[in-house]
């Protein structure tokens, strides 16, 4: 328990699992691939890399794009879109629900119900009601999310010491300039805190929109190739979503450090 | 470090091993796998009643038959060897496990879409009307087929439209929304679309006969190993086919089981088997497999999947991968890997099994 490792072994400890992971995948498609050369299920890397070469760095026969770059930056649109949309929904109700008590009793319970909906349950609904275009797939997005930002920060909001508010407001302040100078500052580092927390499950609900109805996006071509079993395209796929996920992660770890290093450093 | 090894080996070369694709060897256990379909529905009735197991132990064998919630993904999982068997078309038999190299057999030809699969659109009649329009459907299925198929027959081709890959299980949601005016689909997806007022079937399978065809499809090294496990999957299958068929008391409760399982009833499943041409005789599932138009139509099938690219990436045409009929080789006869076998439905219709 006391003993830590070095700056080294720590490294090296951290990539050990990834090591066997690609060891014990090389071997098990060796012997799937001896056994079939044309084996689909556990592709070489070799081949894995032919498909993304011809995915990314090529333009598609059919319609001269480059098919992974469209996909991706489809993907990342509608994530965007659906995440910002959320995080400033989330934050202006949270914020309101927090600050005020008529609006928090008028508004948590049905904010709390709509939250336990399971948005997937409600795909053909959101489907009839918003079409099957770009709209349905960011809403889905924003209806899974939202509604778990607005609780959060409404908790986040009623966790700030009332000493604070009580203070400002012998000061003089309005309850606009309470939410403005008081609430809001302390408020923005831990949006961004719970969208981190939010970024897996938007990638989620992005996906299932995606495979559900779609012309490109990550989700979509995962969908479309899993027809002919193509996991020399499906796997480095996974990863490259795995890798997208890390960054935005990371991006918003970043943000957050930078500009409200206080709320950092208080941790 | 002796020790070390050893776990590893335990831990990590043992599941391995597991992993890798097992040899075909004589076996007596089999795991087929099915999934709800009009043309496979015989199927659940033949392993509920009991004349499935009935089969299997005349051949002292033993037959799972597991039923797939995921089409597509019963396939894959076949492909990966998971069953020794299972239920699909003859264009899924190429492009799945055929393109991934798992040589497979066609054992039984069940019956041919005939009015099963369509093309409908919201306030056209006229199938040249799809100009343009956006068409729904499950992509690079047959469904996408058969569109292909029909843009033929009226001079356009699938540039002129623009296809949307739409999940099966939302269809018909998605159909009642505005923005949606064509689909292409399969039943009973079908009769439930064509229930919504101002919608039109403007082509349907019925136009090109035989060319969507259900099969049960074996490993070909499974049933070489095996060919009891061939004798009784067709046995059974042509003693429910006798069943179900004619308006017997039997015959009925065994439809009415069918539609149940699949989620409808009597008189929506023989609507289904109306627009099924089902061969409920073996002597006819063989006339068919013998046809010289089987090989054309998997010549067809194998060029709308190269066109796809559904063929993979080391296709350089059509032909890369040989599909063997008794009428001849359809394309590659170094790289055989579908096999329409006619031969245990030959023991069937001579009464032999």
């Amino acid at each position: 328990m006391n003993q830590y490792p070095g700056t080294q072994l720590k490294v090296i400890l951290g990539m050990l699992p990834f090591v066997l992971i690609l060891i014990i995948y090389m071997m098990a498609s060796n012997a799937r691939l001896a056994e079939n050369p044309n084996d689909k299920l556990l592709p070489s890397f070799n081949k894995m890399g032919d498909a993304i070469d011809k995915l990314a760095l090529q333009p598609s026969k059919r319609s001269g794009e480059y098919l992974f770059w469209e996909d991706t930056a489809s993907s990342l649109t509608r994530l965007g879109l659906g995440v910002g949309i959320s995080a400033l929904i989330g934050l202006a109700f949270g914020i309101f629900n927090g600050v005020i008590p008529y609006a928090r009793a008028n508004l948590a319970p049905i904010i709390t119900f709509i939250s336990l909906i399971p948005p997937l349950a409600v795909l053909p609904i959101l489907f009839i009601v918003f079409g099957l275009g770009e709209l349905s797939k960011v809403v889905l997005i924003a209806f899974g999310i939202t509604p778990f930002l607005m609780r959060d920060l409404q908790g986040k909001v009623l966790e700030l010491p009332d000493e604070q508010l009580i203070k400002a407001q012998t000061l003089g302040a309005s309850t606009w300039l309470v939410i403005l100078r008081i609430v809001l500052p302390q408020i923005l580092p831990r949006l961004l805190e719970s969208l981190r927390l939010s970024l897996g499950a938007a990638w989620l609900f992005l996906i299932a929109a995606e495979a559900i109805a779609s012309t490109d996006g990550l989700g979509y071509r995962i969908f479309l190739v899993r027809r002919y079993l193509a996991m020399d395209i499906i796997l480095p796929y996974v990863l490259w979503i795995t890798f997208l996920a890390f960054s935005t992660d990371y991006l918003l770890k970043i943000i957050s450090e930078r500009f409200f290093p206080w709320f950092h450093s208080a941790k | 470090m002796k020790s070390l090894f050893k776990k590893l080996f335990i831990f990590i070369i043992l599941p391995m091993s597991l992993l890798a694709a097992q040899p075909a060897m004589a076996k007596d256990k089999f795991k087929v796998a099915w999934t709800i379909y009009v043309g496979w529905m015989p199927w659940d009735y033949g392993n509920q009643a009991g004349i499935v197991k009935k089969w299997a132990d005349k051949y002292g064998i033993e037959i799972k038959l597991v039923q797939v919630n995921d089409y597509v993904e019963s396939i894959n999982q076949y492909t990966a060897g998971s069953f020794d068997a299972c239920v699909m078309t003859n264009m899924d038999a190429l492009t799945i496990p055929a393109a991934s190299g798992v040589d497979s057999t066609a054992l039984i030809v069940g019956d041919f879409s005939n009015g099963n699969d369509a093309v409908i659109l919201k306030g056209k009649k006229n199938l040249k009307d799809i100009k343009g329009q956006k068409v729904n459907l499950v992509e690079l299925s047959v469904s996408h087929y058969l569109l292909s198929r029909g843009l033929e027959t009226v001079g356009l081709k699938e540039k002129d439209l623009k296809v949307v890959n739409t999940s099966d299980a939302d269809m018909v949601a998605v159909y009642g929304t505005k923005s949606v005016t064509a689909v292409t689909t399969w039943n009973p997806l079908v009769s439930e679309i064509l229930k919504m007022p101002n919608s039109y079937k403007v082509f349907d399978s019925s136009q090109i006969p035989g060319e969507i065809i259900d099969l049960m499809v074996v490993n070909t090294k499974t049933l070489k190993a095996n060919p009891k496990l061939g004798k009784a999957l067709t046995g059974a299958w042509y003693e429910i086919m006798a069943t179900m068929q004619g308006n017997s008391k039997k015959a009925i409760a065994a439809r009415t089981m069918m539609g149940k399982a699949s989620g409808t009833d009597l008189k929506g499943f023989d609507s289904q088997l109306a627009s099924t041409k089902m061969f409920y005789k073996a002597a006819d599932a063989v006339k068919f497999t013998n046809s010289k138009t089987l090989k054309d139509t998997m010549g067809k099938v194998a060029g709308f999947s190269f066109d796809h690219g559904l063929l993979g990436d080391n296709a350089p045409n059509a032909g890369f991968i040989g599909v063997e009929t008794p009428a001849g080789i359809f394309g590659s006869k170094k790289n055989i890997k579908l096999r329409f076998n006619p031969s245990f439905m030959q023991m069937a219709a001579d009464g032999k099994l």
